[in-house]
């Protein structure tokens, strides 16, 4: 591999003031998170502390090996969705982290936000979670402290094929597939929520703070006249003595957590790495200089080879076909030890670049090593000569690779991710194991300036047929200006993140250490033969 | 009022300016040195812009340079701060000539006040007392001695052109005095590119007490009285106080008159600053003019209900005061402490290195005004003063106690800071019964002994539990990964996202 030659300049006018621009908006991020994190605010933190419960991420740290990494996932889902209903990160903290030295899904409801109540977007991040348990296979540990649905949106939480129900069918398969299902139930656990212990492989309840039922005191109340306390009706005792719900009687938070470690320490599963490593180097080029290097806007081009370069192991590259359909750059890299394949847009996709990159992926999954996309992509070339040449064949060729693809895939959405690009590149519907955004990143099925020219262009035409005169320049201006509004609101990695098109929003700082984690993560599953279909020649 | 103005400088002072800018709506230019590109200040402000390296010569001191990215980026003024080229006419007038407001005084001024034998003049003339001195750019050794002996030893031999303690000689007695001379003219042609001294009378046991003025550009001027400055180590402030406790409300009046005479008597606009040296008797000399905000703005701030910052960007634009002398009241009690980066237990040495965490105190009548935030680089290349803590309670003794609390919740991990040694002036007798002169330090606090740095059991216990729970976690893991021997998961840095 050879040592990328960067051609920055990090002390020109261009570079400041592009990483200004950027730390600006790494501000943004981290604020943010930083507001995210307090969970449902000081006084219901407090309220939970009087019960003596620890907050959620308090749990999750005490629960993690010490010192080290969580991965979270997602952690601004649900930001500005439900209106006036502020629900940081969906009630609901999820990531990766290592448990008695095992890479685990670690999933833990946040009591201080509406009670860790079921929003549409719990459901849907409750579910990611469990998709990336299963694609990696990862013992799932369920920190349980939820009211259950969300009652006034019952109908957007319950019925569908991607709903409540299909938490417990994934458990149920995933047990099947020896994927650990381990439960503690630290707070309460009602109605639909109580399947979640109950369908655990091993079943943890925190004395006086836990409890299981499927109706509470008042339901059961109202359906029978009998008068029961939650303790009697469904506590840490009852469960552990008498009804066999749960298998494990905690003290407190802090037991329960050490009784979870010794679970895991005795999970006898073995991660089995199945790709060629190497002791990791730090980048030549301090990953920094990311800032500096992504332009302002989509306008202004740059070599991504100079991001490449700040995220691999001692900076070094082996590029394949660097002569042949060069709008897409594709090669051989290490990160953090691990051998990847990058697949990276430099500018607009030509039927050469389709092609080069359907090779390349043909060569990764041939040889089982993970690819990264690296996506910033305004689309596929249009215009006579290229669909004449056939673009949407080869642009074909690529999308059938990619979707075929069998190793651990990931994604980062570093620029514009518009169009047809957003497939080709391995887009959210193409099951890469992880995506992450950028903070400059945009995403939509096109720039918001196209999108404007187009509808602009129809209306035009349309007036004309109607024998109208067509629109003049200011009429034409305010006729894009709620198009150009729209696609600013809805293109926005906020937008995107409260939405769970991704997995998170990603400090380009730390991309390096993310994708590192990430890789690790996917070497737990085995990697599986890739069959393609028919390729249109 | 402007819309968008250009901050030439950094650190507290420039993040103090930018946020008055953006309460008002004014959009801010930030410029930097390439080692400061991930600074606060840099944060804060609307745009940025690289103005060279490192060194001060390279990049905060480059006029030109400013001026020129003001003008690029279309800012209507400069806010120069304070130090750089806050004092510069030079600069001044620049600005002005390329048709931008300096937020500041007119050059004049500061050239009027920055020769210090010419200001001493001026201030005659407009019957402002000055130090009984001595000046001639023409006498000889023996003029030089007759008017010591006229002045009474000690005498203090002082640089013309000078600033920042350089340049200064006391001399106790007649003997040492040519000998002096020649050092003080050494050190100030090295200095100041200038050799000449003046004599002054040496105030023993002398107090630094100084006037905050405001003047309007229609010859309106008013004072928001004094601040005491008189703790100092190495001729630096480190705590300044309002109101003095030593001035008696006459006095205090007097000198408030003088200082509005002086800045009259130079027709001075916008903030600024008359020190005065006090004797034990409270007679009152001028010691100069500061002709720019002072670091120790915010206690005059917080006694008086002003904001001066605020103050300048309205006198800038042209607006007239909105208040009269008599408007003007002091209420409470305000003590200011500057943070430094330095070893007060070795000779006040600057320290350098990285701020690993910062916990700022807050509370009622608690102000933080600073420079840097958890993550942040101390360098070598600028003034390690990294914050000011500032306080105002109803009384002074309420004020020290609130100083004391303050400073002890002060958290900054990483480096070496003054904060133990400003508990321990906060805590001494001379200093709580308001006798602190400008001897204070090098009497009372040299040497100084850092307090007993000791842990306490429990934080020792932690860091011992901690300790174990790292090793034990990076034993094998209790079931290992085949071939994953590199695993970034093994990394102990408690990554989050």
């Amino acid at each position: 591999m050879l040592l990328i030659e960067s051609q920055i300049n990090t002390q020109d006018e261009i570079f400041h003031s592009n990483y200004h621009h950027n730390l600006l908006l790494l501000n943004e991020l981290k604020a943010r998170l930083e507001l995210v994190r307090q969970g449902g605010g000081e006084r219901y933190r407090q309220r939970h502390m009087e019960q003596g419960k620890l907050f959620v991420r308090e749990r999750i740290d005490k629960l993690l090996d010490p010192g080290s990494p969580f991965l979270e996932i997602a952690p601004l889902v649900a930001w500005d969705l439900y209106g006036d209903d502020d629900v940081p990160s969906a009630g609901i903290v999820i990531g990766i982290g290592r448990v008695s030295g095992r890479e685990c899904l670690i999933l833990g409801n946040d009591a201080t936000v509406k009670g860790g109540s079921y929003y549409p977007m719990t459901v849907r991040k409750h579910l990611r979670a469990q998709q990336i348990a299963l694609q990696n296979r990862l013992p799932c540990i369920y920190l349980v402290d939820s009211g259950g649905a969300f009652l006034p949106m019952q109908d957007e939480v319950f019925p569908d094929y991607d709903d409540f129900g299909r938490i417990f069918y994934n458990q149920a398969i995933m047990s099947a597939a020896g994927i650990p299902q381990i439960a503690a139930v630290m707070g309460s656990c009602t109605a639909g929520g109580a399947y979640v212990p109950a369908m655990s492989d091993e079943t943890i309840i925190v004395n006086k703070t836990g409890t299981i039922f499927l109706g509470g005191p008042p339901l059961v109340k109202a359906a029978t006249g009998e008068e029961v306390s939650a303790e009697e009706l469904g506590g840490a005792y009852v469960h552990t003595h008498l009804s066999g719900v749960a298998d494990h009687f905690a003290e407190n938070d802090d037991h329960a957590i050490e009784i979870l470690r010794n679970i895991v320490a005795a999970l006898n599963t073995h991660k089995k790495i199945d790709l060629d490593v190497a002791p990791p180097e730090e980048p030549v080029y301090d990953p920094k200089e990311i800032l500096g290097i992504i332009p302002k806007t989509f306008r202004e081009t740059y070599d991504v080879r100079e991001i490449i370069a700040r995220l691999v192991d001692g900076s070094k590259f082996q590029e394949f076909k660097a002569n042949y359909g060069s709008t897409l750059v594709t090669g051989f890299a290490r990160i953090e030890g691990y051998l990847v394949g990058i697949v990276a847009n430099n500018g607009v996709l030509f039927s050469e670049s389709a092609l080069k990159g359907t090779h390349f992926i043909e060569l990764c999954t041939k040889r089982r090593v993970p690819l990264l996309f690296l996506q910033n992509i305004t689309g596929f070339m249009v215009g006579r000569d290229y669909e004449v040449g056939g673009i949407a064949k080869d642009g074909a060729k690529m999308v059938h690779a990619v979707a075929n693809a069998n190793v651990p895939k990931l994604t980062v959405i570093i620029g514009g991710s518009f169009g047809a690009g957003n497939y080709g590149m391995c887009g959210r519907a193409y099951n890469p194991r992880f995506l992450w955004m950028w903070p400059n990143s945009r995403i939509s099925v096109m720039g918001g300036e196209q999108a404007a020219n187009v509808l602009a262009t129809i209306k035009q035409d349309q007036l004309v047929r109607q024998g109208l005169s067509p629109m003049g320049e200011r009429e034409l201006a305010e006729f894009k200006q709620p198009i150009l509004d729209k696609y600013e609101r809805e293109g926005s990695p906020y937008y995107s993140t409260a939405r769970l098109w991704d997995d998170g929003i990603l400090d380009p700082t730390q991309t390096r250490r993310v994708l590192g984690l990430a890789l690790s993560v996917c070497l737990n599953a085995p990697v599986e033969e890739t069959q393609y279909g028919v390729f249109r020649m | 009022m402007f819309k968008k103005i250009l901050i030439a400088n950094r650190g507290e002072i420039a993040a103090r300016i930018i946020r008055a800018c953006h309460e008002r709506g004014i959009r801010t230019v930030a410029v930097y040195s390439d080692v400061d590109a991930d600074a606060l200040h840099v944060r804060l402000a609307d745009e940025a812009v690289l103005i060279g390296a490192a060194a001060p010569s390279q990049s905060y001191l480059r006029g030109e340079t400013i001026i020129e990215a003001a003008k690029k980026n279309n800012c209507q003024a400069i806010h120069p701060g304070f130090g750089f080229l806050s004092e510069a006419p030079g600069f001044a007038r620049a600005v002005r000539d390329a048709g931008l407001v300096f937020i500041g005084p007119p050059a004049e001024a500061i050239e009027k006040m920055g020769v210090k034998t010419e200001a001493r003049s001026l201030m005659e003339q407009a019957g402002v007392p000055v130090v009984p001195g001595f000046q001639s750019s023409s006498a000889s050794d023996d003029d030089f001695q007759r008017a010591a002996d006229h002045i009474g030893y000690p005498v203090m031999v002082k640089a013309a052109g000078g600033g920042g303690g350089k340049g200064i000689r006391i001399v106790h007695e007649p003997a040492t005095l040519l000998e002096s001379i020649a050092a003080a003219r050494r050190e100030a042609l090295n200095a100041f590119n200038d050799p000449t001294v003046f004599l002054e009378k040496y105030i023993e046991n002398g107090r630094h007490i100084e006037v905050q003025v405001l003047a309007d550009s229609y010859g309106h001027v008013v004072h928001l009285y004094e601040r005491e400055c008189s703790i100092q180590r190495r001729h630096q402030k480190i705590i300044e106080e309002t109101p003095s406790p030593f001035l008696s409300d006459e006095i205090r009046d007097e000198m408030g008159r003088a200082a509005v005479n002086a800045a009259q008597a130079v027709q001075y606009v916008n903030a600024g600053t008359v020190e005065f040296i006090v004797d034990e008797n409270e007679k009152f000399y001028f010691l100069e003019m500061n002709t720019r905000l002072q670091v120790e703005h915010p206690i005059t701030e917080l006694v008086t209900g002003i904001d001066i910052v605020n103050a300048q960007l309205n006198i800038a634009a042209g607006a007239e005061l909105p208040f009269q002398q008599e408007d003007i009241f002091q209420r409470g009690h305000a003590i200011e402490c500057r943070i430094y980066a330095e070893d007060p237990a070795n000779n006040f040495l600057p320290a350098v290195g990285p701020v690993l965490r910062t916990v700022e105190p807050a509370g009622p009548g608690i102000r933080v005004d600073a420079g840097v935030v958890t993550g942040d680089q101390v360098t070598i290349h600028y003034d390690p003063m990294i914050a000011k803590l500032i306080v105002v309670a109803e009384n002074r003794i309420n004020a020290i106690r609130k100083m004391e609390w303050a400073l002890a919740q002060y958290v900054i991990l990483g480096l070496t800071t003054n904060l133990a040694f400003l508990k321990d002036v906060m805590q001494h007798p001379v200093f709580m019964l308001g006798e602190a002169t400008t001897h204070f330090i090098d009497e009372f606090l040299t040497p100084w002994v850092p307090p007993d740095t000791e842990p306490s059991e429990i934080a020792l216990i932690a860091a011992t539990l901690s300790e174990i729970a790292q090793a034990a976690s990076i034993l094998p893991a209790a079931t290992p990964a085949e071939g994953d021997v590199y695993s970034p998961w093994s990394r102990m840095d408690g990554f989050r996202m």
